[in-house]
């Protein structure tokens, strides 16, 4: 049982990180939301599947915000901003998906040595999820620097909240606070990016944030 | 009297939400912007009352201590006198049109919504609402910044968000990882993220882990605290901004991402295994403070200059606390609350500035002191003072710092003062032009009130001269506690 427990766990974080790898060389939007929402399912079953091993209800909790909010009302709000704005089929990453793929997987390599090398101690279920968390953020910063678009960079900024979310169910009997903290915080950060994405619409009639830098400071 | 006292810990914080709720439901800009400062002033006597009386126990969520008081006695007096600052700013802004009645009433409950989260975030005793409160004050200044709604305010607020985030989401990683090295010893459950509980426990974490954490938190909350590599979203929120907004980032907000690294530092002190910090933040203090005092020079902003400023102060301070022993950490206390002062006090005159002027570029103002008198020497002090020359209060803290650096890094020393040259040099030349000279821009007279510009800057210039001795045993206390 013991195993099996640690096999799942170990698949469901292991697939985070693949689907994050995906978000990478998505060049439309319209497939990075789709990929986004699959992205939210596999952390709620990864989150889910940890609620049910360490008998942590709270953490049901925060699989269904997960689930609610993250994999179906985010993915479905945004896609309808980026069809009414008619940007659902641009293509606008900044790098090549060679390279991007490469610097993926170096960052991967990085946050296992990393996390892997400094928990030897630690519950091997944590460790092994600490470090798949790790590769999430930062894949997920990879693809914010990897976006021209102002969409793109929020997509790969939730991703990174995904990480996120999985480091802290991962760390046992974490306190509820945090979590639901980490939940509430997208809910504000999507309003906030809401009011933003409206507002850069009425001003410029754009969201590619190229048209943003323009506007910088001292070039005026 | 203990009760009493909780009562003034539940007021710092409830004072504000309280005013929050209020000022987003009231109308009418007068009356709004009068409660704006009846709150942040209830906040302020809420605070002195901390600050003398007994402190309560550490709670489960709360806790005051000799180290935060300090932090929250000085924010909430900023904190109050911006709001007058603000009131009569704001007053202008609505003349002119540039914001609208109900912008207002958002920008005055975002006001009280900041102040709430900061002293929050100053006065937990947990780390996870530590973080919790981090995030709520960027998001509130991510929205005051955007409120001017061009396209340089879009920018800068979009830039913030984006950055701020990035650097909140590192921080709470690096809070997990705290937590994971706490389990082991403390066990599982709330306890392990209690900070008086944690540096009780911190001498049986594992190092390695903390290591990593600490770089984590370094680079999160360094990010906020507008660090060197991390800091470009600091001139932009501080230039597209409403003035009172650059006044708090630069006066509390940077200070606070700042009190959380020092509590993590302590935490790292108090682990035998674990790595020095102090490198760490000499290196990003020094790194800030001479690329701030290079990127002075070419600026044409006046408020992105003295937002460059501010990236150089803070990179004194880091570096003062990276030094460490009881000097320098001094020097960094004192060199932290006079830099609060004495840039809001510019930011006061600034923000009437270019109100009178209608303009930022620096090269459209000119003989301040003939056609404002009052505006014009205040700033000259103000940047007189932030200069470090004497007889100023940071002055006197630079000079400790030097000396002390001096005395156990001297090659860091000569860095340290070159720095500090560059940067003085920089802003004189500018506020000569600015000052002094022929009068440019408009001239028309200035609606505004003086006061809290005077009252800050009238605190540098006696600190300068004459710390009361209670002040400084206190401060030597907290600087011993330091580390």
């Amino acid at each position: 049982m013991d195993r099996l427990v640690f096999d799942v766990a170990h698949m469901l974080a292991g697939g985070l990180v693949l689907v994050s790898f995906v978000m990478l060389y998505q060049d439309r939007l319209s497939a990075l939301l789709k990929v986004y929402a699959l992205h939210a399912l596999v952390l709620t079953a990864s989150v889910a599947w940890q609620a049910f091993v360490h008998d942590a209800p709270h953490l049901y909790i925060t699989a269904a915000i997960a689930l609610t909010f993250k994999a179906v009302a985010i993915p479905i709000a945004l896609h309808r901003i980026i069809r009414r704005l008619g940007i659902h089929r641009e293509i606008e990453t900044v790098v090549g998906i060679g390279p991007t793929m490469l610097a993926g997987m170096a960052l991967v390599a990085l946050s296992m040595v990393v996390m892997l090398r400094v928990t030897p101690e630690a519950d091997p279920l944590a460790r092994e999820d600490l470090a798949f968390a790790l590769a999430v953020v930062l894949l997920g910063m990879l693809t914010m620097v990897t976006r021209r678009n102002a969409v793109g960079q929020v997509v790969g900024f939730m991703a990174l909240e995904n990480g996120l979310v999985l480091a802290a169910t991962g760390a046992k009997g974490m306190p509820l606070v945090v979590e639901i903290s980490v939940a509430f915080s997208i809910l504000i950060a999507f309003i906030v990016i809401g009011i933003f994405l409206f507002r850069i619409r009425e001003r410029f009639d754009t969201v590619d944030v190229q048209a943003l830098d323009r506007f910088r400071g001292d070039r005026r | 009297m203990i009760a009493w006292d909780l009562d003034a810990l539940a007021a710092v914080l409830l004072v504000p939400l309280a005013a929050a709720a209020a000022l987003a439901l009231l109308p009418g800009y007068r009356a709004t912007s009068r409660l704006n400062v009846l709150a942040s002033l209830l906040t302020f006597v809420a605070a002195l009352t901390l600050l003398v009386g007994e402190r309560p126990a550490p709670g489960a969520y709360l806790m005051i201590d000799d180290l935060n008081i300090v932090f929250v006695a000085l924010s909430t007096f900023i904190g109050f006198t911006t709001s007058v600052f603000s009131a009569s700013y704001i007053a202008h802004e609505i003349e002119t049109g540039r914001l609208t009645p109900g912008y207002l009433r958002f920008y005055h409950a975002m006001y009280q919504v900041m102040m709430f989260a900061m002293n929050l975030a100053l006065v937990a005793n947990n780390i996870g609402l530590m973080w919790v409160a981090v995030e709520i004050a960027t998001l509130s200044t991510v929205l005051m910044v955007g409120i001017y709604r061009s396209h340089a305010a879009l920018e800068a607020a979009w830039k913030y968000f984006i950055l701020g985030s990035v650097g909140i989401a590192l921080a709470l990683f690096g809070t997990i990882l705290v937590y994971m090295a706490a389990i082991p010893v403390i066990g599982e459950g709330p306890d392990a993220m209690v900070w008086t509980v944690l540096i009780a426990h911190a001498a049986g974490f594992d190092p390695a882990l903390i290591n990593v954490a600490f770089v984590f938190l370094l680079l999160g909350y360094g990010t906020k605290v507008g660090l060197v590599p991390l800091h470009a979203w600091l001139p932009d929120a501080h230039a597209e901004g409403p003035t009172p907004i650059s006044a708090v980032l630069s006066g509390l907000l940077l200070n606070v991402a700042l009190y959380a690294l020092l509590r993590f530092k302590l935490l790292m002190a108090a682990n035998p295994g674990a790595l020095a910090t102090g490198p760490l933040m000499m290196a990003m203090g020094l790194a800030s403070l001479l690329f701030a005092a290079l990127m002075l020079y070419r600026r044409r902003d006046i408020k992105r200059m003295f937002a460059y400023s501010s990236i150089e102060h803070m990179g004194i301070i880091v570096f003062a606390f990276g030094i460490g022993g009881p000097l320098a950490n001094f020097a960094g206390l004192l060199h932290m609350v006079m830099h609060s002062l004495t840039k809001s006090a510019i930011f006061f005159a600034v923000g009437h500035i270019t109100q009178v002027k209608g303009t930022q570029r620096m090269a459209d103002i000119g003989g301040l002191t003939e056609s404002h008198p009052w505006l014009g020497w205040s700033l000259v002090v103000g940047v007189v003072a932030i200069a470090g020359l004497p007889p100023t209060g940071v002055f006197m803290s630079e000079f400790l710092l030097i000396s002390s650096t001096f005395a156990r890094e001297p090659l860091l020393a000569i860095l340290l003062v070159l720095g500090l040259l560059l940067a003085f040099g920089a802003l004189l030349l500018r506020v000569g032009a600015l000052a002094f000279g022929e009068i440019r821009g408009p001239v028309a007279p200035v609606k505004a009130s003086y006061l809290p510009m005077l009252a800050h800057l009238t605190l540098v210039l006696v600190a300068g001269v004459y710390l009361p001795a209670p002040v400084v045993a206190w401060f030597r206390h907290i600087a011993a506690l330091l580390g």
